[in-house]
Parts: structure tokens; C-alpha cells; sequence
């Protein structure tokens, strides 16, 4: 599915529906029709203008991990609808359709895994999923992936692809920040390095909790980060936003992330990051 | 909020009776009492059955005691501390020492001022990032000078700008929620009117949780979730009742602690005997919180926060 940006080349909210299993599918960029096999091939990003298409939770373990090397975490939590909450319709509806649409229990998925060789433990975001955005669920896989990696001594990676809280846990979802956060001082009191890959899109309760806390925090390019968004800005303030707001180089250059990377080298630039934190080393 | 008009219209009649009394014109005990009876049940009548939307309205009444005017009757003296040291200072987010009951304390609060003048400057409580580490900074200073923390909570929301984003908010905003989690002492939030999502939970990750009765506290407005999720903004009312976002609600699912009872028909009426009621809770929750160890503080915390929003049995867990 690829990002939607509006005329002026901003990112606009994906709407959550079926992915339609055409052939081809045409970049929002520049117009081309990639034929869809082409695309993985690519990595998901168009051959024609680079533009960057935003990866599933399953695609970005298979680009980031080495082969073969994600081993899900046994405990799975079941989506969860703390309020019984109902808007036009019921919340229980669009998670039956966002598990049937991704084929995950929800938004995150969580494992043990290598990245150049160095064991990690890995907590991958998919914003195909109500947007990435994190309710309970999210908050308790995220929580139980740091209490893992704290465990066993493995770094914990954080891949970011969030639109915020989840709106249909109401402060439900809110509470989640604060959790994903305490669970985060276990790393700290077990000395384990906690990495954070900010991709599209990292904003809103994700960016202002757990997201913000890595102790290496490493952009995508094509990323989206930022705490309110675009439109938010716009009629709250009526301030006209500068070009390139919020991109991976907007963060870089205003000190709130280390490096932008490609994606075709973002393995090996977590590689290199763990290979400096870890020590001895482990062989590839 | 349906109409309180039959309310006021009896009050000013009272008043007026009650003046004559005073006066002695007439002796007009027997129908002042009648009358006064009257005055009450209405009032009971108008302010037991709220809906959520009709809390909402109270969170947000202009007249609701709140920011400094709050911290001025809630405490006996307050010395204001100003600017995060680094880029300038947040009238949004305002702090400092104080004296409560007796305690010392360390006193973070969001004001959204009081003319509309001052409501421009404090962008009607909506903080900035030098707000937000203007809070770090005097948590560390409680910690340092060993001062319980109290958080008073009030806000639309944290500020959504170019500039707040330049400044990293969202890091602001963690950073609070962290260091709130590591405090060594005793920390209490009371979210007294409106506890707008990040903004609010920033400094909401305290010990103990206290909401005003017409208190709110959402991940996000219910005009917001009415226009994104109902497409609707007429759906705003049906929205706040169905994020559960009031004092009662949140007090179910155990995100509130305890709810403190507003005089009838809200705060605004009564803000001596509102600011009277949250102080003497405060200073029981201090009270409770300073007899137990730091160890056993900490942890409490701790599990508190990690089991945020229940524990939930799981099925595929065998």
C-alpha cells in the first residue's frame, strides 16, 4: 500500500481497507505503475522516483533480520477492548478486519531475532493495523518484549510505524505510554542498549513515550516524525508549515535523531551500532 | 449543559427574600425555608443525573476555579520558580514551592489564564517544550530537596506548533513521563479539569491519581474522536460518553484513584469549598504515601504503571 501524500506533498492519513491484490500498483510520487513483484524486489520503493513505500511488520523483519533468524515471542496477547467501545461501529469489528487484513493479532510484532549477527530483541510496528497505533495490546507486547530483552541480555530494538494512541481505548490507551515507559527503566538498570528506528510514520502518544527513550535513535528515510500532526498545527495555529516538516532530515536537523539511513542500509547500519555496543562481538 | 436558568432565576428570588428578612420588612421565615428546600431539590434534581457530555462542559466552565487562582486557595503560601534554563520560560506551565497543609511541596501546574489577554499568552493551557522541561526541572528539584511532588493538571493538550515540533515536544513529553516514573518521593496528580491527553499525562504519572469530580482526562477530545472516528462533529457528545473520559468512568477502570465531590453544580460555585476539599485529600494521600518506605513506594509505582489499564487473562497462554 503505498503512502498517500495530498497535492502539496505532505503525507495524508492512510484509510485503513483491504489491500487490493492488483498487479500493479501506482506510486503516489511520480504516477508509475510498479508491478508489484517488481516492489519487493525494490524493497518497496519505486523505481522510478525512489519514493518510499511503508513496509508491513512481516516485510521489515524480513529486510532487517538475517534470514530466518525471527523467532516470535510464545506469549501472544489477544486484542483487547477495554471499554466496549462503539463509534459508527464497534471497535471489535475493525480489529477482526485489521487481523484479517494483516494477519496479526495487532499492531506490533515481537521476537528474538539477528541482525548481523548479534541477537536482539525486536518489537516491529505495522501501521497497516488501525494505523500502528498503540492500545493495550500494543503497550503489553512492547512491555514484555523490553522485560525479555532486559532478561536475556539482548539489545532491544524498536521499529516505529505509529500513528499514536489508539482513539478506541480511550485513556485506556493514554496509560499505555506510561507503561511502555516503566517497563524501559529495565533497560536501563540492566544496562541494556535500547535502539529505536523511527520509519512512516512515528508521531502523536508513540513519539511521546517509549519512541523517545532510545538510547540510539536511528531515522528512516521517508520517515514522518513529529508530535501533532500536520493538520493539527495548521487549524490550531494557523501557522503555515516550512517545507520538508517532519521528514527524517527535519529531525536530524533539529537534533532529535542520530542518523537518517536508506533503507537498503539499515541493517547493516544496526549492525554497526551494536557491533560498537556489544561486547566481543559476534562473527556474521 | 441544559439550562441552569430556572436555577439562577430562583436564587436571585431567595436572595432577595432573604434580604427583606434581613431588613426586617416582613417576617418571611416560613416561605424563605419553603423556598430555599425548593432552590436545593432543583439543584439536586438538575446536577445528579450529568451525562458525560454535561461534565465535560463543567471541566471546561469559564468559571471553573483553576491555575494559579487554584494554587492560591489550595496552598497557604507559594513561591513561583520560572524558565527551563535553556531556551525561556512556559506561562502555560507554571511551577513551584509551596507550603499545603502544613506540607512543603514541589507544585506543578498548567495555567490557562484568567483575561482573555493572559489566555493569549498561556495559549489557554496548551504547553510548550520549555514548559515541559521547566517540570523536569523542578522535579528534580523535589527529588533534590527531598519535597513531595503535586501536579496540578489542566490542558487542552500540549501545544501543537512548528516551533513546539523544532523543540521536540514529544521527547519533552517522555522525558516528563520517565522522570515522574523515577521520582523518590511522594508524587500525587490531580486532574482537576481538563487532562488532555499527552499534555496532561506528562505530569499525571504520579503515586496517586485524584480527579475532581467534572474532571475529564481523554487520549484525545471528543470533537476530536467525533470528527475522525464518527465523522461527525455533532457526535462529539455521544463521543465523550463513549471514551469514558469522565472522574467517574476513569475512577471504574482504576486510572483515578479517588474523585473528589464538586459542591452542586460544579466547582465554580463553590471554589473556596472546592480548593477546602482538594487540599484536605491532598494532604491525605501525602500523609499515606509518607509512611511508607521508598523501596515500597517505588515498586508500587512501578507495577502500577507496567499493569496500566488491567491485566487481561490470555487465552493462548494455556
Amino acid at each position: 500500500m503505498p503512502i498517500r501524500r495530498d497535492d502539496r506533498g505532505r503525507y495524508v492519513e492512510v484509510e485503513l481497507g483491504r489491500v487490493e491484490e492488483s498487479l500493479w500498483l501506482r506510486c503516489t510520487e511520480c504516477g508509475e505503475l510498479v508491478f508489484r513483484r517488481k516492489l519487493r524486489e525494490t524493497n518497496h520503493i519505486c523505481p522510478r522516483c525512489g519514493a518510499y513505500f511503508f513496509l508491513t511488520a512481516q516485510e521489515r523483519i524480513a529486510s532487517l533480520c538475517d534470514e530466518g533468524s525471527f523467532q516470535p515471542l510464545t506469549v501472544g496477547h489477544s486484542s483487547s477492548d477495554p471499554l466496549g467501545f462503539v463509534d459508527r461501529r464497534p471497535y471489535e469489528e475493525r480489529l477482526a478486519e485489521a487481523q484479517s487484513l494483516t494477519g496479526l493479532r495487532d499492531a506490533v510484532m515481537v521476537g528474538r531475532a539477528r541482525v548481523s549477527g548479534h541477537p536482539v530483541m525486536l518489537a516491529v510496528m505495522d501501521f497497516r493495523f488501525i494505523g500502528g497505533s498503540m492500545g493495550w495490546v500494543v503497550g503489553e507486547e512492547i512491555a514484555t518484549a523490553i522485560e525479555g530483552a532486559a532478561e536475556g541480555k539482548n539489545p532491544f530494538v524498536l521499529v516505529v510505524a505509529s500513528g499514536g494512541a489508539r482513539v478506541q481505548e480511550g485513556t485506556v490507551s493514554l496509560m499505555q505510554m506510561a507503561k511502555t515507559v516503566a517497563a524501559r527503566s529495565l533497560l536501563a538498570e540492566a544496562g541494556i542498549p535500547f535502539i529505536a528506528v523511527l520509519t512512516y510514520p512515528s508521531t502523536g502518544g508513540m513519539l511521546a513515550s517509549v519512541a523517545s527513550l532510545a538510547d540510539v535513535t536511528v531515522a528512516e528515510q521517508g520517515a514522518m516524525i513529529g508530535f501533532a500532526g500536520p493538520r493539527v498545527i495548521e487549524q490550531t495555529t494557523g501557522e503555515r508549515l516550512p517545507a520538508g516538516f517532519q521528514t527524517a532530515k527535519f529531525a536530524l536537523e533539529h537534533g532529535i535523531v542520530d542518523q537518517v539511513v536508506t533503507r537498503e542500509a539499515l541493517h547493516d547500519e544496526l549492525g554497526r551500532v551494536l557491533g560498537v555496543l556489544t561486547e566481543g562481538g559476534h562473527a556474521e | 449543559m441544559p439550562s441552569e436558568e430556572p436555577i439562577r432565576v430562583l436564587e436571585a428570588k431567595v436572595a432577595e427574600l432573604r434580604q427583606m428578612v434581613v431588613d426586617g420588612e416582613l417576617d418571611l421565615k416560613e416561605e424563605l425555608e419553603l423556598l430555599e428546600r425548593k432552590l436545593h431539590g432543583l439543584k439536586e434534581k438538575r446536577y445528579a443525573s450529568l451525562s458525560d457530555w454535561d461534565r465535560v462542559a463543567l471541566a471546561r466552565h469559564t468559571d471553573r476555579p483553576r491555575g494559579l487562582r487554584l494554587v492560591e486557595a489550595v496552598t497557604e503560601s507559594f513561591y513561583e520558580l520560572r524558565g527551563d534554563r535553556a531556551i525561556g520560560d512556559d506561562p502555560a506551565l507554571r511551577g513551584g514551592l509551596a507550603r499545603l497543609g502544613g506540607h512543603r511541596a514541589v507544585l506543578l501546574f498548567h495555567h490557562r489564564g484568567a483575561t482573555a489577554e493572559e489566555q493569549r499568552t498561556c495559549r489557554s493551557g496548551m504547553a510548550k517544550p520549555q514548559g515541559y522541561r521547566k517540570a523536569l526541572r523542578l522535579m528534580d528539584i523535589a527529588d533534590r530537596l527531598r519535597l513531595p511532588l503535586v501536579t496540578l493538571v489542566d490542558t487542552p493538550g500540549a501545544y501543537p506548533g512548528v516551533e513546539a515540533e523544532e523543540q521536540n515536544i514529544a521527547g519533552a513529553i517522555a522525558a516528563c513521563i520517565a522522570r515522574m516514573l523515577s521520582m523518590r518521593v511522594p508524587t500525587i496528580s490531580v486532574i482537576h479539569g481538563e487532562g488532555g491527553s499527552g499534555g496532561a499525562i506528562a505530569l499525571a504519572v504520579a503515586d496517586r491519581v485524584i480527579m475532581l469530580e467534572n474532571a475529564t482526562y481523554s487520549v484525545i477530545s471528543p470533537e476530536g474522536a467525533a470528527a475522525i472516528l464518527w465523522k461527525d462533529a455533532g457526535a462529539a457528545p455521544e463521543a465523550a460518553g463513549a471514551l469514558r473520559i469522565t472522574a467517574p468512568r476513569l475512577l471504574e477502570l482504576a486510572i483515578a484513584d479517588e474523585v473528589v465531590p464538586e459542591p452542586l453544580g460544579g466547582a465554580h460555585n463553590d471554589p473556596a469549598a472546592t480548593a477546602d476539599a482538594l487540599q484536605a485529600v491532598i494532604v491525605r494521600h501525602l500523609g499515606e504515601l509518607h509512611v511508607r518506605s521508598l523501596d515500597e513506594r517505588m515498586a508500587m509505582r512501578y507495577k502500577r504503571y507496567r499493569h496500566a489499564g488491567g491485566s487481561r487473562s490470555n487465552p493462548d497462554q494455556g
